[in-house]
């Protein structure tokens, strides 16, 4: 009796931490944001000396222009960045998926990009975008072609190619994934049918890869979203206010300005963004799932 | 199979450049980081230049057993900060891994959630940027979650470890471990699960015949089988407890500082010592620069099972 009963808590018992960790440290950080968003509330304040001021947080975000900019700059960011990422990391997986000695090694050398801190990058970079002691200006110095100013002129530019070095190994890592798992079958079949190679991707490869490629895409479109630490570093966001992503607007926010209300308001706006974000993933994996089970059961039908 | 004939030369021209870009800035920091800031600042030498340990030196002064002679006053006090990192790195990834087991096997095992339900919540907690926690968790650890000084846990540890005021979270190492810990899990458990998923169970049947109860199955049976899922985790979670600065300035005190807060803070003031900043980055670098050297298939594994497996 009592062993069954210690066997029925058993599944409890191994669940239990994670469950209260993740109640603590995690929802209800999140709740305490949303309730906090709708009060004027200072760092010096505890949340309940806090005067309620309903939607007016959220109201003033609406209509200020910095907001606006911030957010535009973020879209923006995360549009150039996931597209060219996309772009490039898909075609050098097509491009090197051959029976290439040393991949691994290749491999390897590409994730190094994206183990190293965030904080390093951006202090790569900045020394690489340096004015007068940065490699890119000292290179085009050295042809004899005039200097750019890349953290200021260029800045929303210079901190996308940052992103670019740093990402594109993922997307090229888990298309690469992808490809390599296809069906041997059907690229035999179009070999032999005399496909050419362009036709070989444009027809099979990438209408086969394409459920991983979409999902890649919407990781990375929400890892954009995340993107500080680099541009922290590199530019701090000026000049100006050009490369002030949402994440990094957040944080100056509740540090800089000291409005947490505002900053709570803020975050809510971006994560209702990302919500919108996954749930679209999400629904999309379960239907392509989906539709693969009912394009299954119409073959073994035949069958 | 399919492309066994001899490689075109033009695509081993491609990888190497493709292996110099993605290299190439970790070595030029590497380099630089060896050099003398008027070295770096006039730019003499590229690649050939007489290196020397300065920057490192003066980085570590305060972890040094000698006083380098170049160094007067040890400002950057890097040598505390790293242990710092290490502490919440290793603790934090330590618990993670054995509260994320526990829970990966009750979900298989039991039956306990659907898997649509872990993977939800996997990608719910992974859309959640850090900087949206920032307010609230620096509001609950400053206050809500802190231990009246007059009450009786939270007087025991005034009497032992002094100080003033509330005993809270924040400004502590377990504050810090806390927040990342959450963070990691539905990461660890999803990446855990779906290695847990092939153990076979008639090993586990097999080995409750023989008398063992569910805690010693799961650690003399099941751990041992899903070790490279568990590498996979712990990498991953090491890296982000590691690298990450935004929580951590939050939260930190002037004693429990990370190394990435230490070098924001050094890169923010008017006159940046590019030499000695590049030591720290390359201090910072060398943990994940090892595991990727030593594990990149287990980082593939976990970075393909995030994506591939949906």
């Amino acid at each position: 009796m009592r062993i069954a009963m210690a066997n029925r808590m058993t599944p409890y018992m191994f669940m239990a931490p994670a469950a209260v960790i993740m109640a603590i440290a995690l929802l209800y950080p999140l709740g305490y944001m949303v309730w906090g968003s709708f009060r004027d509330w200072n760092p010096s304040q505890s949340i309940g000396e806090a005067e309620f001021v309903g939607l007016k947080n959220y109201i003033f975000l609406w209509s200020d222009p910095n907001f606006h900019e911030s957010l535009g700059v973020t879209l923006r960011f995360a549009f150039f960045v996931v597209s060219i990422e996309m772009v490039l990391g898909v075609g050098l997986a097509l491009l090197l998926d051959r029976d290439i000695r040393g991949m691994s090694v290749l491999r390897t050398m590409f994730i190094l990009p994206m183990m190293i801190a965030p904080v390093v990058v951006g202090l790569m970079w900045r020394y690489m975008y340096h004015p007068t002691i940065g490699t890119f200006n000292r290179f085009l110095e050295s042809i004899g072609l005039p200097k750019v100013d890349w953290l200021g002129d260029y800045a929303l530019t210079s901190i996308i190619i940052a992103d670019i070095w740093q990402w594109t190994p993922f997307i090229f890592i888990l298309s690469l994934a992808a490809l390599q798992s296809l069906p041997r079958s059907a690229l035999e079949a179009a070999r032999i049918d005399g496909a050419t190679p362009w036709q070989q991707i444009i027809h099979i490869k990438l209408p086969l890869m394409m459920p991983v490629l979409i999902v890649t895409g919407l990781l990375r479109l929400i890892d954009a979203f995340k993107v500080l630490e680099v541009i922290l570093v590199m530019t701090n966001g000026g000049p100006g206010l050009s490369t002030e992503i949402l994440a990094l607007r957040i944080s100056r926010t509740a540090t800089e300005f000291r409005e947490l209300g505002v900053a709570a308001a803020m975050s809510n706006y971006l994560l209702i963004l990302l919500l919108l974000l996954t749930v679209a993933m999400f629904a999309f994996t379960r239907w392509q799932e989906a539709r693969a089970a009912k394009l299954r059961m119409v073959v073994e039908d035949d069958d | 199979m399919a492309y066994t004939e001899r490689q075109n030369p033009a695509f081993y021209a491609v990888i190497a450049l493709l292996v110099f870009m993605s290299v190439g800035p970790v070595i030029l920091m590497f380099a630089n980081s060896f050099k003398l800031d008027v070295d770096i600042i006039s730019g003499t030498g590229g690649l050939l230049f007489l290196p020397t340990i300065q920057n490192y030196e003066k980085a570590l002064c305060d972890v040094l057993w000698y006083e380098p002679n170049h160094v007067d006053f040890c400002s950057l006090k890097f040598g505390g900060a790293f242990i710092n990192s290490l502490i919440i790195a290793l603790i934090s990834t330590v618990l993670t891994l054995v509260i994320g087991c526990m829970a990966a096997y009750a979900l298989v095992r039991f039956r306990f959630m659907g898997r649509d339900t872990v993977s939800l919540s996997t990608l719910m907690v992974r859309m959640v940027p850090p900087a949206v926690l920032l307010v609230p968790v620096f509001g609950l650890w400053n206050n809500e979650f802190c231990l009246d000084r007059d009450g009786l846990i939270g007087g025991a540890i005034r009497d032992v470890f002094g100080g003033r005021g509330d005993v809270c979270l924040a400004g502590t190492h377990s504050g810090i471990i806390l927040i990342y810990v959450a963070m990691n899990l539905p990461f660890v458990i999803w990446i855990l699960q779906s290695f847990i998923v092939q153990v076979p169970r008639s090993l586990e049947e097999a080995a409750r015949v023989d008398g063992a109860g569910p805690f010693q199955v799961f650690f003399k049976v099941v751990l041992p089988l899903i070790k490279p899922g568990l590498a996979a985790a712990a990498i991953f979670t090491f890296r982000i407890a590691w690298n990450e600065y935004l929580l951590a300035s939050a939260l930190s005190d002037r004693n429990t500082k990370t190394v990435p807060i230490l070098i924001v803070n050094n890169m923010s003031e008017f006159n940046v010592e590019w030499g000695v900043i590049m030591a720290t980055g390359m201090l910072l670098a060398i943990p994940p620069i090892i595991f990727t050297l030593l594990a990149s298939r287990q980082i593939i594994t976990g970075m393909t099972a995030g994506a591939v497996k949906g």
